[in-house]
């Protein structure tokens, strides 16, 4: 697999693993993470959305054996649950991955995948890398 | 006010609190994300508030060119829009993010502090209404544009 998480992810101690579709990226509550006392800051479940979503479009180009160059061009949240302080997964889907625009959603959940607690839509732009 | 009885927490804070963006800022980022990121308070109006996220290696999101990564952006911007909010609304209403939309004009250069400054445009009972830029030295070439709402959670905003 091509994609390698960045500094950021190592910091805030984001794992990685390989899921039925797409990878599953999460991380164990700390300090690092923490809001509102007792939760998760929003802030780090979208950072954690966006890498699993940047890792699921990652995933299918390397399916299709293409490689691209990705600029992500922007990103809306949903904050649906509180997250408290326990692990939280995150992963993405392709909605959409033509030549120049992908289209990928993720979600975030921590005791149950079909109860997310946020989603995030992000849009990448694609183009040829050399 | 003695440091040993100073609030540790804006929910700690008296209901008749008059909100103060300097002071809050400091107790917001002493710990937790915010303190994590290096998050520090610049300014405020009386509608909005400027926070600085000072670039550091550990926040980079592309290795190979230095670029900070999007997460802190959303960070920075979900605290100065927060802060905005109570601001506006002078006083600490708990509150929850509803949802956030990040347009990323170009991405900030590496090495330097990137600015969030967050403006909050309406308020109603339950619900604020918040937009705003970071950018990186000039605030007419924004970095990011963002725009959402909140939700008070535990009382009201007026």
């Amino acid at each position: 697999m091509s994609f390698a998480l960045p500094p950021y992810a190592a910091a805030l101690g984001i794992g990685i693993e390989p899921g039925a579709e797409a990878p599953v990226l999460w991380f164990d509550y700390s300090e690092r993470v923490s809001g509102r006392p007792g939760f998760l800051h929003g802030g780090a479940m979208s950072g954690l959305m966006e890498m699993a979503a940047i890792a699921a479009l990652q995933a299918e180009l390397d399916r299709r054996g293409e490689t691209m160059r990705l600029k992500p061009v922007n990103v809306a949240v949903e904050f649906m649950r509180g997250g408290t302080e326990q692990r939280t997964f995150a992963s993405g889907t392709v909605t959409r991955a033509g030549r120049r625009v992908a289209l990928v959603n993720a979600t975030c959940w921590q005791d149950d995948p079909a109860k997310p607690i946020a989603l995030a839509q992000l849009k990448v732009l694609l183009s040829a890398s050399e | 006010m003695t440091a040993a009885d100073a609030p540790q927490s804006l929910h700690d804070l008296p209901a008749d609190f008059v909100f103060d963006p300097g002071r809050a800022s400091r107790m917001m980022t002493r710990g937790g994300h915010g303190g994590w990121l290096g998050i520090a308070y610049q300014n405020h109006g009386s509608d909005w508030v400027e926070l600085a996220l000072p670039w550091r290696e550990e926040l980079v999101g592309v290795a190979e060119t230095g670029v900070l990564a999007s997460g802190p952006i959303i960070s920075l911007m979900d605290n100065a829009t927060s802060m905005a909010v109570w601001t506006l609304a002078k006083r600490f209403t708990p509150h929850a993010t509803l949802d956030l939309r990040v347009d990323y004009m170009r991405a900030a250069q590496p090495g330097k502090t990137v600015i969030g400054r967050g403006e909050c445009y309406k308020l109603t009972r339950t619900i604020s209404f918040i937009r705003g830029i970071a950018h990186d030295g000039d605030p007419l070439d924004p970095v990011a544009h963002v725009i959402g709402t909140f939700m008070a959670t535990h009382g009201t905003y007026l």
